[in-house]
This record gives structure tokens, C-alpha cells and sequence, in this order.
């Protein structure tokens, strides 16, 4: 029986909202169209292409070498796993070994970019959150790993070390002591930032069941790195594919079930403790030989397609590389990590408020000129 | 009845009186006393300021500003001047009068809220006998202007600040006003004057020790609220709603609104010495016989419960809308109504202690 | 009893919180972070490899050992590099050979990535450590 008294519920409007291209919180020229219900997230839309600079096109038209430099700048927070990738695309095709120590020191790299790029994240997941000295935090330990590339690579971003066939210099002399001098600072500072963010209950209740990603959405949607690990999902490059000197360090796998925020958080701070670990069992014995191998002044791939997946910090990227056996590519194509780590916003964030967006967005860790390449 | 009397100074009255006729020497005292205020209000703001850039660099291992004046001594200044010079600009269709109205509110409610406090013993403009009251009420005028700025910005994100704004205010109103009447309960009086004369055998944080320390751990923590600022800071939210209420707000305007903040946390502080540390009562009395001591002795205390303010706003992340409220209502409430009783009976069975 | 722990626990991790900073504010009077720029400008020193920007190394008479090559300009992805040459007769072998009648680096086209400086063959080019590449009009150049 149905009563007639009950009131009808108060109505209330839809509203839309820009979020970006320029905000705080979307790290770059990211649009977001909110649709929102007061504070509830009804809808979210990303929308591309601001800082879109058709890498892909240009890498058709420069020689194999020049192409290198071009991935510097998709996700130029772990630029040098970027131009590993290509490189070791490169050198497959060729059927190049590289030297011993050109695999060590390049993993050594690659995981001081990765320490380095979940710094700056930590720092700026802290301050999407409001907690604004975690930043300067971050960016003091920061600074030692990009003064140890500007030494050793000459620069602190792009830095463009890898050749195929090798590295582009030797290593520098100060290079093992200030890693090691790194190592010894950051490992008293990473408890550091436990107790200022992680331990916190204010972040915890801010990032636990927020955005919470199921392992089955993780894999359908594509997620890799540290999202898709947040989730359960094993997925690993550096496990599963191994590469350079990866196979010979022994490390486990960062992985959560819960997949939410606090997870993500949480696999990243694990993936830097496993990173230091990693680069413990390389610095002390960086093997000798030469830096390179020699390749041909030009370079030209034999016809076919060639395909390489590295883990960058963000997760896989793979480069796909079709060759008719000239010095150029016929189409290049990366496969970057935050394109799909973004495609999965819509379906985590709704439901949620504002403040669990930027919360999202800061662990989904998205770096913008890797999107829209 | 009121007791109202212009007290500042006794010297500087009696020498308007004895110079112009009654009627006349009562608006010069007035006109005289409003520019004295005004003055504090700039000077207290343009040093908060300063002094929170300078004590967040140390926390973020930074230097702060260190280029204008000494060690960077004349840093907001410059900034205020360059916020004077600039464009007044607004939105197209945003609501004129509401929009040109709202900083007025702020910063109105704040310097009514500077007449009350006593600074020492002589400096205090209006000593009326429900000063707690007054504050507490004036504290909940300064909501409106921020209201009043969001719907007159014609800015969704300035609304949304604002809406923040209102439903934090309210909330956290309760909190600040039942641990201030906690400590009521034990001075006995709501004038502010008097509050202090109590403290003579005590500071009335030590007089009431474990409720008294609750409740202002309670009032530290609604009063961060009250002013807006982090981890509260939602209004402004920058992450997430980019400057919040006074997004639209260009020039002087927008100064208005953030030196208000600044002088509402320095009240806030201020409550916190009068009603817990003795406002301008030196500890243990050591400087009694210096009565005019007491502007430096309040100044100190509301200088070191302004650090804690900012210790808090540096460190910790900021909470979201609804976590905000569940703090308010479901710990921070039921808490202090706890800590009411508790006090009470510690009044009732004269459990204080007293020197 | 649990809400009781709750906030307990809350409030023991907030005060960690802020004994991390406030140990930091102490203690960090001396050990700013920072840079303070135009001041350390004469103790600034960047290191060896550091790219700043590509110049043409000249000896003590003014000479160079570029041969015109064109290999950088050919290896730089960005045409940063021109190189205007000419053939001339060798005046000491009586052969024709290319002779480099100018070599224009472009700044605002150069990424920086190093590839010209690893090209040359003659090693005429190299990175200088120079990053200010503007200057305010009251100072001397």
C-alpha cells in the first residue's frame, strides 16, 4: 500500500565544471570535465591533445640514433628507461649484444630514475593532499639523483645517455661514490617519509577505499605499473620480461589487492625500497669493458616488426617499431602507460567528491606529455 | 547593563577631555582609537604574513623571502603595495553589490573582533561583560562575507568554496563555543577583563588541568577550523578548487580577504592566551610590578600559539569535506559535552588547582 | 572502546607528523636546500659533461679543426646545426678538398641531446658549461 504523505525528495541539479587545463591538480595540460552533484562526482571526461607534439610522426622521419632523444620527452620523469626501451628495440633487431657493463650501469639508471620520479610523485601526492612540506622534502633527496645524472649524462631531465649499441659516454669517475652516498642518505629518509605521510591519519582516511580499482577492471582496462600492481595484477615488466641486467638482481614484486589510493601510495613506496635494493646488488660490482659497442654510422633495421617492453615508472611501455629496411622507420608507435592508467579515471572516480579525485589523480601518477605524446 | 568605556590609554582621554568639550572629545577618542585599530590590523597582518612565509621555509628547508629590506623585512609590504596598484577585476555577470560588499564583511568582523581583547591591563577598548560572547558571535558574521563572495563571484568554484565555508563554519562553531564556555564554567565570568582577574591565582589551563587541556586541544583544533586554514583549508582548497572563494578577486580586494585570514588566526591565538594562559599575566608573576609588560607578555603567547597554528598548517594533509564534519560530530562534539561535565565536576567538587 | 584507541592512534600519528617538521625547523637554520642563484653565480660550477650549449673549440691562434664535414649537421635531429662550405684548392697539396666557410649553431632550435658532439670526428666541437644565455641590460656582456 503505498502512502501518499511521503515528500518528494528535494530536487537537485547537475552541474559541470572545468577541471584544468590549467589546475593545481592535473599536473600539466590535462582537461577533466566534472560532471558533479554537488560535491559527487557524476562523470569524468578527460579531454587530450594540449600538449600534443605527434612524436610518433617525427620519430619517421630521424634516423634510428635521433629517435632517442625524441623519447626524453613522453614521460620525462623516467626518461632514460624511455630511451633504453628504444634502444633495446634497436639493438634486438640488429642482433647487437652489448657489453656487460653497458647492461649494468644502464639498470643502475634505471632505477635511480625510478627512486627519482616516485619522489617528485610523493612530494606531489602530498601536496595535491594539502600537505605542502612533503614537497620540499622530496625534491631535497631528488637532487642528488638528477646531480648524479647531470655528472654521469650531462643532463638532469632529457638526458639522452643511451646509443644503440651502448651508452653515449662512459660512466664518471664519481659515479659509484655518489650513488653509493645516495643510497646511504636516502635509506635514513625513507622512514622519514612514512612517519610525515604514510603513518598519518588524516592521509589515511583521505586515500583508503578511495578510487578503488578491481584486479578484473585493472586488466580489462589495460593498467600496468603501479596501478595495475595496487590492484593485484602481476604485471611487472621487470619480472615477467626481464631485461639488461635484471636478470641477474633478485628483488620482489610490490604488489597490493586492495586498489585503492592508500594501495597505489603504498607500491610505490615499496617499488623505491626494491629499487635501492636493486641498485645495492649492481654498484659494487659494475663489470669492465667497453661502454659501446661500435654500430654503423647509419643505421638501417631489417624489414619486419620489432617490438620491446620496458617498465617505466609509470608502467609498460612498449615500442613498436615497423621496418622496411630503411634508415627510417615506417611507423613507430609507443605504447604508453599513462594513455591507459588515464582511461580507467572515469570509471574510479565516480561516486566520489572532489577531494577524492585529486587523490586519485595523484596516485594514478600521470604524467601529461606521455598521455598525448 | 553594559559597561562599556573607552579605556585605552587613560592618559590620552584624559587629555581629550580636559582640551575639547565632552560630546566632541568622545568622537575625537573614537576617530583616534579607530586609526590606532586600523593601524594594528595592517601591521599585525603584514607581519603574520611575513612570518608564516618565513616559518613555513624553515620547515620546507628553504630560506623564505630575503631579497626586500633586511632579511626580507619588507617583503609583504612591497607585496601589499603592488596588491594596491593593481586592477580591481570581476566577472562578467557576477552579482556587483554582493561582490564589492563581501570583503568588507571579513575584514570588518575581524577588527570588531580586535576591540575586545585586552592587550594588558589599561589596552583594551571595550571591555564588555559578555566579551567571550561577542567573540564567539562576531566569528560567525565573518562566514557571510565569504558566502557573499562565492555567490557574488558568479564562479562555480568559488560557490563550491564557499559552501565549504558555510557548512565548516557552523559546524565548528559549536566546538569552539562549548570548550570556551568549559572554561567559563571555571572562570565564572564572561567578560574578558574579568577572565583574566581569575588567572591571578593560576592560568586557567593549570587551574583546570586535564579539562582545561582538552578543551583547548579541542579549541586549537576548531579554532584552525574557524579560520579556515589547513589542514581545514578547504574553502581554498588549492588542489582542488584552485584559489576557492576569492578566485575572482584581484588587487586590494583580494588582500582585504587575506589579511583577514591572518587576523583571524591572530584572534584566534589571542582567545586562546586569554581564555588558557593568562593573557598579558607574566608566569609567576614575575613582572607585576611592569604592568605595561603586559602587551608583550600577551603579544609572546599569541605569537607561540600562532607558531602551533602554523607547525599544524605545514605538516598535515587536508582533510575532505565529509571527514571534516564526521570529525566535528561524531569526535569532537560528543567530546567536549564529555569534557563539560567533566569540568563541572571538577568546579563542583573544587578539585582545581589554584596558587 | 575502539573509538577511544581511534583517536588515540589519531592522535599519536599527527604528532609524529609534526615532531618530523618540527625537527626540521630547528635544525634546519643553516641547511637551506636552496640555491640562492644570482649570488653564487662566481662559485657555481657546473659539472664536465654538462650540456649547455655547443661551441667550436679555438687554439691559440685562432684556429679551429673543423673540416667541413657535414657529420653533425647530418646527425642533429633538429637542424640545429647549418654548415655553409665551399671547395677550395689545399694550398699545401695542390688537391681540391671542401673547405668550411661557416658554422651556424642555432640555439633556440637545439635540444641538447649530444648527438653532434659524439659526430664529429675531429672532435672541433664541444659542449661549453655555459646555461645563462640571457643578460639583464645593466650588466656588462
Amino acid at each position: 500500500m503505498e502512502t501518499a504523505t511521503i515528500a518528494p525528495p528535494i530536487k537537485s541539479e547537475e552541474y559541470f565544471i572545468n577541471m584544468g587545463p590549467q589546475h593545481p591538480a592535473t599536473h600539466g595540460v590535462l582537461r577533466l570535465l566534472l560532471t558533479l552533484d554537488g560535491e559527487i562526482i557524476k562523470k569524468v571526461e578527460p579531454d587530450l591533445g594540449y600538449i600534443h607534439r605527434s612524436i610518433e610522426k617525427m620519430c619517421e622521419r630521424n634516423s634510428y640514433q635521433q629517435i632517442i632523444h625524441l623519447t626524453d620527452r613522453l614521460d620525462y620523469l623516467s626518461s632514460h628507461i624511455n630511451n633504453e626501451a628504444v634502444c633495446l628495440a634497436v639493438e634486438a633487431a640488429l642482433g647487437v649484444e652489448v657489453p656487460e657493463r653497458v647492461k649494468v650501469v644502464r639498470t643502475i639508471l634505471d632505477e635511480l630514475i625510478r627512486i627519482s620520479s616516485h619522489c617528485l610523485w610523493w612530494g606531489v601526492m602530498g601536496m595535491d593532499l594539502g600537505a605542502l612540506t612533503s614537497y620540499f622534502y622530496a625534491f631535497r633527496d631528488r637532487e642528488m639523483i638528477n646531480d648524479i645524472f647531470e655528472e654521469t649524462c650531462g643532463a638532469r631531465l632529457t638526458m639522452n645517455y643511451n646509443v644503440p649499441g651502448g651508452l653515449m659516454h662512459d660512466i664518471h669517475p664519481n659515479f659509484v661514490a655518489r650513488t653509493r652516498e645516495f643510497l646511504a642518505h636516502f635509506k635514513t629518509k625513507l622512514p622519514e617519509y612514512d612517519r610525515l605521510l604514510t603513518d598519518n591519519v588524516i592521509f589515511q582516511k583521505r586515500t583508503k577505499g578511495v578510487g578503488v580499482l578491481s584486479r578484473q577492471d585493472a586488466i580489462a582496462f589495460g593498467a600496468s605499473g603501479p596501478v595495475g600492481r595496487a590492484s593485484g595484477y602481476s604485471c611487472d615488466v621487470r619480472v615477467h620480461h626481464p631485461y639488461s641486467a635484471l636478470p641477474k638482481v633478485t628483488f620482489k614484486e610490490a604488489l597490493r589487492t586492495e586498489g585503492d589510493s592508500f594501495a597505489r601510495y603504498q607500491v610505490r613506496i615499496q617499488e623505491m625500497w626494491e629499487s635501492v635494493a636493486i641498485i645495492e646488488q649492481l654498484i659494487d660490482a659494475i663489470p669492465e669493458g667497453p661502454h659501446q659497442v661500435a654500430t654503423d654510422a647509419v643505421i638501417k633495421l631489417p624489414k619486419g616488426e620489432f617490438y620491446q617492453k620496458v617498465e617505466t615508472a609509470r608502467g609498460e611501455l612498449g615500442v613498436f617499431i615497423i621496418s622496411t629496411g630503411t634508415k627510417n622507420p615506417y611507423r613507430l608507435k609507443f605504447r604508453s602507460p599513462g594513455f591507459s592508467n588515464l582511461s580507467l579515471l572515469n570509471h574510479i572516480a565516480v561516486g566520489g567528491k572532489i577531494g577524492d579525485l585529486v587523490a586519485t589523480m595523484a596516485t594514478l601518477d600521470l604524467v601529461i606529455p606521455d598521455i598525448d605524446r | 547593563m553594559l559597561t562599556s568605556s573607552l579605556l585605552f590609554i587613560p592618559s590620552l582621554h584624559d587629555f581629550l577631555f580636559s582640551l575639547l568639550p565632552p560630546g566632541l572629545a568622545k568622537g575625537a577618542e573614537m576617530v583616534l582609537v579607530g586609526i590606532i585599530y586600523l593601524t594594528i590590523f595592517a601591521v599585525a597582518g603584514l607581519f603574520l604574513v611575513l612570518l608564516e612565509r618565513k616559518v613555513a621555509a624553515r620547515f620546507q628547508l628553504r630560506l623564505g623571502p630575503n631579497r626586500v629590506g633586511y632579511g626580507g623585512s619588507m617583503q609583504t609590504l612591497a607585496d601589499a603595495l603592488k596588491l594596491l596598484s593593481k586592477e580591481l577585476t570581476g566577472t562578467v555577470r557576477a552579482d556587483k553589490f554582493l561582490f564589492n560588499l563581501a570583503p568588507y564583511f571579513v575584514i570588518i568582523t575581524a577588527l570588531m573582533a580586535l576591540a575586545v581583547l585586552p592587550f594588558s591591563q589599561s589596552m583594551q577598548v571595550f571591555d564588555i561583560n559578555i566579551g567571550l560572547f561577542f567573540l564567539i558571535a562576531l566569528s560567525s558574521v565573518g562566514v557571510i562575507g565569504i558566502l557573499l563572495a562565492g555567490w557574488g563571484s558568479n564562479n562555480k568554484y568559488a560557490m563550491i568554496g564557499a559552501m565549504r565555508s558555510g557548512v565548516q563554519t557552523i559546524s565548528y562553531e559549536l566546538s569552539v563555543g562549548l570548550s570556551l564556555v568549559t572554561m567559563v564554567l571555571l572562570a565564572g565570568s564572561l567578560q574578558l577583563s574579568q577572565i583574566v582577574e581569575v588567572q591571578k591565582s593560576g592560568w586557567l589551563i593549570v587551574q583546570g588541568h586535564i579539562p582545561a587541556l582538552i578543551a583547548f586541544m579541542i579549541f586549537m583544533i576548531a579554532g584552525t577550523a574557524e579560520t579556515n586554514r589547513a589542514p581545514f583549508d578547504l574553502v581554498e582548497a588549492e588542489s582542488e578548487l584552485g584559489a576557492g572563494f576569492h578566485t575572482e578577486y584581484s588587487g586590494m580586494k583580494f588582500a582585504y580577504f587575506f589579511l583577514a585570514e591572518f587576523i583571524n588566526m591572530f584572534i584566534i591565538a589571542a582567545i586562546a592566551v586569554i581564555v588558557f594562559f593568562g593573557a598579558w599575566l607574566s608566569p609567576f608573576g614575575i613582572t607585576e610590578s611592569l604592568p605595561w609588560l603586559g602587551v608583550f607578555w600577551f603579544l609572546g603567547k599569541t605569537f607561540l600559539v600562532v607558531l602551533l597554528m602554523m607547525w599544524f598548517r605545514w605538516t598535515f594533509p587536508r582533510l575532505r569535506v565529509d571527514q571534516l564534519l564526521t570529525l566535528e560530530w561524531k569526535y569532537l562534539l560528543p567530546l567536549n559535552l564529555a569534557n563539560l561535565v567533566l569540568m563541572a565536576v571538577t568546579v563542583w567538587l573544587n578539585l582545581t588547582i589554584q596558587f | 572502546m575502539s573509538y577511544f584507541t581511534e583517536i588515540y592512534h589519531g592522535v599519536k600519528t599527527l604528532l609524529t607528523g609534526m615532531r618530523v617538521t618540527g625537527r626540521y625547523f630547528i635544525t634546519s637554520g643553516k641547511s637551506a636546500i636552496t640555491q640562492q642563484y644570482p649570488d653564487n653565480r662566481a662559485s657555481l660550477k657546473m659539472f664536465d659533461r654538462f650540456r649547455g650549449e655547443v661551441v667550436m673549440l679555438h687554439d691559440e691562434n685562432n684556429e679551429h679543426s673543423c673540416t667541413g664535414c657535414q657529420k653533425c649537421e647530418l646527425a642533429c635531429p633538429n637542424g640545429s646545426i647549418e654548415i655553409i662550405w665551399d671547395r677550395g684548392v689545399d694550398p699545401e697539396t695542390g688537391k681540391k678538398k671542401k673547405f668550411i666557410d661557416k658554422h651556424i649553431y642555432h640555439l633556440g632550435m637545439c635540444t641538447q641531446c649530444g648527438l653532434c658532439v659524439q659526430a664529429c670526428p675531429s672532435n672541433a666541437i664541444v659542449w661549453a658549461q655555459k646555461f645563462r644565455k640571457t643578460r639583464s641590460t645593466t650588466e656588462p656582456s
